[in-house]
């Protein structure tokens, strides 16, 4: 069985028995994964393609309900309550928990309204108000000397490494807990790539975060702690440094010494 | 021949047959173009938009009534016809998808858009006119409805078809109800795309004739009344364009140049909103 590691931070969730099935699979892709999600750290998860790592991240704030027929089983608690269940409100769920996808997905509109929209959602109609906060989240995402001068200019015009800061801007905008990133930088050149690591790394003071990543350095540099997943099931979670160095399942040490994958 | 100047000889022949081919088409559409300006150009004075029409002979004739006509059985089809198509691509695209439901739709859509638009004439015939009695523009109207709905449906559902499912999701992850993200992100998306489904549709019913010949039928007179019979543009044009009578037929060449300036301009129109919504 996995191999769970002790988690001494306070947990942003707790994922239970985790099965999760596609709606045209006849096997489950995610098998009964049980692990924690710590505070203020950033979780990465590895494995090979088709290991389900990005399956189990868009579970975490339900993504695959936006298609028919997909099936979740087991908990995964978060604020004291079983988010996968039927009476849970996606939309204040995925307010408190945002998402960045692998290609920056910038709206085809200026990037102060990119940046707007999720406050706007959320029926903040004051401009003043409005203006601070984006200007705060595009600092926060270490953008805005960039852009500050075009605001109103369409956010497609942007580079693909400023698309994706963009694009975090806007999830940190709302001022979730957790913040979920799908392979955010395989997009993207090393330079921006490193701008978004150091990014990472800065906003785990105020969320919680989850990387899928298929870049096993990436992982070692961002994360405090790593999954590694095979075959829809969680193999071993442990603290980066000690999962890297002394993985305590062979399977892992196969994996990051590059036997298969 | 070496294979490398064989290859050379059939790029060129190629590139010769499709230069050849592009010139024919071209050829055709100045030549179509020169015809009209010439004449039309030479027929249209400021009388054709103050007179209604008049028997021949008669120095005041103008095309008042059918661009009167043209403007109101249009423009009404355009106001009903747009908002529909657009909210049933938007169905087939965003609500109904994949389902049965859906890609019935797709396929009568599909079967109406190549219907001859004279068979829908005649089924408005049937459905409108024989009950009521007479001719009406409303009929007309009606006709060109149908003919511009599975245009404006269509390209709408592919339009939209072709945002990113991406952006979808990234606007569903800030909590976004499906109804904003459709409206705010998908259609903004989709906006050229959509913009040139509803000129095309436009375009497409503007030139129509065939059908409104047996359903708002004409008028020599002005008329705004929607239970009547109305004039327009095309079916004046033919029936000035097969008279006997010279007067009448640069009456018929004007009709023609107007016709064809309002579907440019409507083309060059749609660019421009484009182009000024993409400078800012």
């Amino acid at each position: 069985m996995a191999t769970i590691c002790n988690v001494s931070e306070e947990k942003a969730l707790e994922i239970k028995k985790l099965q999760f099935t596609y709606a045209s699979a006849d096997e489950p892709s995610l098998k009964e994964i049980s692990m924690p999600i710590a505070k203020n750290s950033v979780t990465a998860l590895i494995g090979p393609s088709g290991c389900g790592k990005s399956t189990l991240l868009r579970s975490i704030n339900r993504m695959h309900d936006l298609y028919p027929g997909n099936k979740y089983e087991g908990e995964i608690i978060y604020n004291g309550r079983n988010i996968l269940d039927a009476k849970e409100d996606l939309i204040n769920l995925r307010i408190n928990i945002g998402m960045i996808f692998q290609k920056p997905t910038a709206f085809p509109m200026s990037i102060m309204d990119n940046v707007a929209y999720g406050l706007k959602l959320q029926g903040i109609k004051n401009k003043t108000e409005l203006k601070d906060r984006v200007e705060k989240a595009l600092t926060d995402a270490a953008i805005w000397k960039e852009v500050k001068d075009r605001l109103k200019h369409d956010a497609n015009g942007l580079s693909g490494g400023q698309q994706q800061r963009l694009c975090i801007a806007r999830a940190i905008a709302v001022e979730p807990e957790i913040l979920l990133f799908d392979e955010p930088t395989s997009a993207l050149d090393p330079i921006s790539t490193q701008g978004i690591e150091e990014l990472v790394t800065e906003l785990k003071e105020k969320v919680s975060i989850v990387i899928v990543t298929h870049n096993m350095q990436q992982a070692a540099r961002v994360s405090d702690y790593t999954g590694f997943m095979y075959l829809g099931e969680l193999i071993e979670l442990g603290k980066t440094e000690e999962l890297f160095v002394t993985p305590a399942e062979k399977l892992t040490e196969e994996y990051i010494t590059g036997k298969f994958g | 021949m070496t294979a490398t100047q064989k290859r050379v000889f059939v790029n060129r022949i190629v590139m010769a047959l499709s230069t050849l081919s592009a010139g024919i088409g071209l050829f055709f559409l100045f030549w179509i173009l020169y015809i009209l300006v010439s004449n039309g150009v030479e027929a249209i004075n400021w009388d054709i938009f103050l007179f209604e029409g008049a028997p021949p002979g008669y120095e005041e004739s103008g095309l008042k009534q059918a661009l009167v006509g043209q403007l109101i059985i249009v423009g009404i089809a355009t106001l009903v016809g747009v908002p529909l198509g657009i909210l049933a691509g938007t169905y087939l695209s965003e609500y109904g998808q994949k389902s049965k439901l859906a890609e019935t739709i797709r396929d009568i859509s599909d079967i109406m858009m190549s219907a001859p638009s004279i068979v829908v004439g005649s089924f408005v015939y049937a459905i409108m006119v024989v009950p009521m009695g007479h001719f009406s523009a409303w009929a007309g109207i009606v006709a060109l409805t149908i003919i511009m709905l599975p245009i404006i449906l269509r390209t709408t559902d592919d339009m939209l078809h072709l945002v990113p499912t991406t952006l979808r999701e990234a606007a569903f992850a800030l909590g976004a109800p499906k109804y904003k993200v459709i409206i705010q992100v998908v259609y903004r998306g989709a906006k050229a795309g959509i913009l040139t489904g509803i000129l095309l549709g436009v375009a497409r019913v503007a030139g129509e004739t065939a059908p409104l010949l047996f359903t708002s039928f004409n008028d020599n007179f002005m008329s705004t009344d929607l239970m009547e019979p109305m004039a327009s543009l095309t079916v004046t044009m033919y029936n000035y364009a097969t008279s006997p009578y010279e007067d009448w037929q640069r009456l018929g060449w004007a009709a023609a140049f107007i016709l064809s300036m309002f579907i440019l301009s409507l083309n060059i129109l749609g660019r421009l909103v484009l182009l000024t919504k993409k400078g800012k």
